[in-house]
């Protein structure tokens, strides 16, 4: 029996399954770096993100009679970036209700994976905030890795080893001690699990770009906007760069293929929106972080961006019916 | 001003030119041969023969009916045992003249070399030889050369560029007979009044440029002419042959949705057409034999070889090492863009250019899975449509958005389909989804009436 199928009879070797475990060998180093930082905890975190993100994926697609998909591992990295986007101090509970909204209702209930319209992990972490500010924005890092500029709150999590800190936007917010650029880019800071580590988030980066997982072209124009309008407003863009999500947002959350245009220029364009509205937030809003909203407002926008920023066939000429 | 750039997208799949360096071997061990009666768009010939004639090489078999189609000549000599319908390697029935070969090759007295003194009886010359397009559409020469009223030819743009993988039988042709295809792009460009000749070839076959470019010195030092005829490096990037590619490529022109290259001044020949020119202007021996590639993972052997049209595949491929029996698939052309043949037993015919003999393993078709939206379909498409969206329309039957995603510029060249890491079968869904836009449009233009 021959076998027969529509051309073309070769196909280039990836596969969703490979991408999306570039993904989480990227991810590897700043998970690492974070636990140096933070402790332990961070593996605890991760592990439970994780887990239960893979559990729900594989308990959903059972209850609704379809086929098993954690195999293809997005799951896995929605867990992964779940874990990234939360305090290492959060109670462990949370993290649990986390991986439910993010895979059961964001990504699960729309579809699936290449379904969901907004990226799951941010739209979780959003809901735990809104729902939960207090445990979502306390920030700690181990006393050991502690200097000067970090110990500004009062230790609320009881634990001798830790000490309390605030992220380095609420400190600039607030005309606090900031940081030095050295600790913001090695993560001796307050922040999220998966944000404080600049240096070991622009190594899994640059992992994904050398094995082509993403492109430039949303890191770098959501980047260079930040940098530029706070420039523009007197601000120091370096710190703003170095900043919370944003790094983490540009390299991992942005490039998110299912909820980012297909198209080239629709990038471009999502990517700027990304950058302004981030920076207003952080300008203008009463939040110190922009990054979540603003890739979830934009990716809002994607299916229309998508639209307008379709690409001219070649041969220019509009398509004429008939 | 011309200009030497490529197109944006395509995609780089792996060369496997396996067969780069081995001269083209002559078979000519057939007992049997199947030739059917429609090799070209266009109608089907009508047989000229009965059952009991004995045949030569290069006699009529069938007769061309109407412009669009070529007449079919004899590619062995002996003696015509059956003429039935058959299942073509297209899938269509044609009917199939069957040729017992007494393997002595005898030319046949008719072939004698065309006279050939202006444009009508130079075109008329390539309709007698039965000449299609060798490059793979299989559209008749004689017609594509018929330059409509109005429009000048500018630029005559060869194609050499062979950037379907595993395929090298078009280098093969530049490789051993450089001289021949730089004569028959001189026959054209005078005939036809073409001034300026572009010969395109992708930068992994460097030694054919070097050899055409050496036809041009030696031209020009022993014969002091010097045709306006330039041969180009291009990248190689898969599909740089698909006309609308090649002619961007070459001379920066863009090709209007829809229409022909001969609307932007330019004429496509492919470099084993006009090869076959120059040496039937010379011989008058007509279009009855055909150089391929011979390759894939099913065959031990991978070669060239230069058959008569109408031998079987089965023992086309036995040559190269190769059991139909135990193939996993067999592609008729090239490996991005070939048929899929749902059994062995066809013939192969004119614009064949490559068989390709996949073992179990590698005929093994992926599991489709959802799509991630990642975009690369989008990058790779050289017409700059996006797959994914016609693949939604499609799925859905959606016309209109088939349509507004402009389904049937799509060239089907399978790059969306190679790079796309969830394995979707786009262009099949596509093809599909373009015999939906032309149902609806059939349906609106009877509505109309």
């Amino acid at each position: 029996m021959l076998q027969v199928s529509s051309s073309p009879h070769i196909r280039d070797s990836a596969t969703t399954q490979r991408l999306m475990l570039d993904v989480v060998i990227a991810l590897i180093p700043a998970i690492l770096a974070s636990t140096w930082i933070f402790g332990w905890r961070v593996l605890l975190v991760t592990a439970l993100t994780t887990g239960t993100a893979v559990l729900f994926e594989y308990l959903s697609r059972r209850v609704m009679k379809r086929y098993n998909s954690i195999g293809d591992m997005s799951a896995l990295v929605t867990g992964l970036l779940l874990a990234m986007n939360l305090p290492p101090t959060i109670p462990l509970w949370m993290p649990v209700v986390g991986s439910f909204i993010a895979i059961i209702i964001v990504k699960q209930l729309f579809g699936g994976i290449g379904q969901n319209f907004m990226n799951p992990a941010l739209a979780a972490r959003v809901i735990l905030m809104l729902s939960f500010p207090a445990a979502m924005t306390r920030w700690a890092i181990l006393a050991e890795r502690a200097r000067s500029a970090t110990a500004v709150v009062a230790d609320q999590t009881g634990r001798l080893d830790l000490i309390a800190t605030a992220t380095p936007l609420y400190i600039m917010q607030n005309q606090g001690d900031m940081p030095t650029y050295l600790d913001m880019f090695i993560g001796i800071k307050g922040g999220c699990i998966g944000e404080v580590s600049v240096l070991a988030l622009l190594v899994g980066a640059i992992y994904l770009i050398v094995r082509k997982v993403i492109n430039l072209w949303i890191p770098l124009t959501y980047i260079g906007t930040v940098a530029v309008i706070t420039a523009l407003a007197g601000q120091d863009p370096l710190y703003h760069v170095l900043s919370a999500g944003l790094i983490i947002g540009a390299f991992f959350m942005a490039t998110d293929y299912v909820t980012a245009p297909v198209t080239r220029n629709g990038q471009i364009i999502f990517a700027l929106g990304c950058g302004i509205i981030t920076a207003l937030i952080r300008l203008f809003g009463a939040m110190t972080e922009g990054v979540s909203f603003a890739i979830l407002l934009m990716n809002l926008l994607t299916p229309h961006i998508e639209k307008w920023t379709r690409p001219v066939p070649f041969g220019g000429r509009k398509y004429v019916k008939g | 001003m011309l200009r030497f750039g490529h197109f944006s997208g395509g995609v780089h799949p792996k060369g496997n030119k396996n067969t780069h360096f081995y001269p083209t071997v002559r078979l000519d061990d057939f007992k049997e041969i199947h030739i059917p009666m429609s090799m070209h768009i266009g109608p089907p010939c009508t047989p000229v023969v009965k059952v009991g004639d004995l045949v030569k090489v290069g006699q009529l078999l069938g007769e061309a009916s109407g412009p669009m189609a070529v007449p079919i000549h004899s590619s062995v000599s002996g003696k015509v045992t059956a003429i039935r319908k058959e299942v073509s390697s297209a899938g269509r029935s044609v009917e199939v003249v069957l040729i017992e070969s007494d393997g002595q090759y005898t030319r046949d007295e008719s072939v004698v070399p065309p006279v050939v003194t202006d444009k009508e009886s130079f075109l008329q010359a390539l309709r007698d030889s039965g000449l299609v397009g060798l490059g793979g559409a299989g559209f008749p020469t004689h017609m594509k050369l018929r330059i409509p009223e109005g429009k000048t030819a500018e630029f005559l743009v060869i194609n050499a560029a062979e950037c379907e993988p595993y395929i090298t039988a078009d280098f093969r042709q530049c490789a051993e007979h450089p001289d021949e295809i730089i004569e028959g792009v001189m026959l054209v460009m005078q005939y036809l009044d073409i001034p300026k000749a572009l010969i395109g070839v992708e930068d992994n076959k460097p030694l054919a440029a070097e050899v055409l470019k050496n036809e041009l010195t030696k031209l020009e030092l022993r014969q002091n002419l010097k045709p306006d005829i330039t041969v180009h490096l291009l990248k190689t990037l898969y599909p740089q042959g698909a006309e609308k590619m090649l002619v961007y490529s070459l001379t920066g022109r863009e090709i209007p949705s829809g229409k022909l290259p001969i609307d932007v001044g330019a004429v496509v020949l492919n470099v084993s057409t006009v090869r076959f020119i120059a040496k039937y202007l010379k011989t008058g021996m007509p279009l009855v034999r055909k150089r391929l590639t011979l390759d894939g993972s099913g065959l031990t052997m991978p070669c060239n070889v230069n058959v008569p049209i109408g031998a079987m595949i089965p023992d086309v491929i036995a040559h190269a090492g190769g059991n139909a029996a135990e193939a996993g698939k067999i592609i008729m052309g090239g490996s991005m863009m070939g048929v899929a043949m749902d059994r062995p037993e066809a013939s192969i015919i004119k614009h064949n250019n490559a068989i390709l003999v996949f073992d179990k393993k590698e005929a093994e078709i992926p599991q489709e899975t959802q799509c991630i939206r990642c975009g690369r379909c989008v990058e790779a498409c050289p017409m700059h449509l996006m797959p994914t969206m016609l693949d939604i329309g499609s799925r859905n039957k959606d016309v209109e958005q088939l349509e507004e995603y402009h389904v049937l510029d799509c060239i089907e060249c399978g790059c969306c389909t190679y790079v796309c890491p969830a394995k979707r079968y786009l262009v099949q869904s596509i093809r599909a989804g373009k015999g939906y836009v032309r149902q609806a449009q059939a349906k609106a233009k009877e509505g109309t009436k």
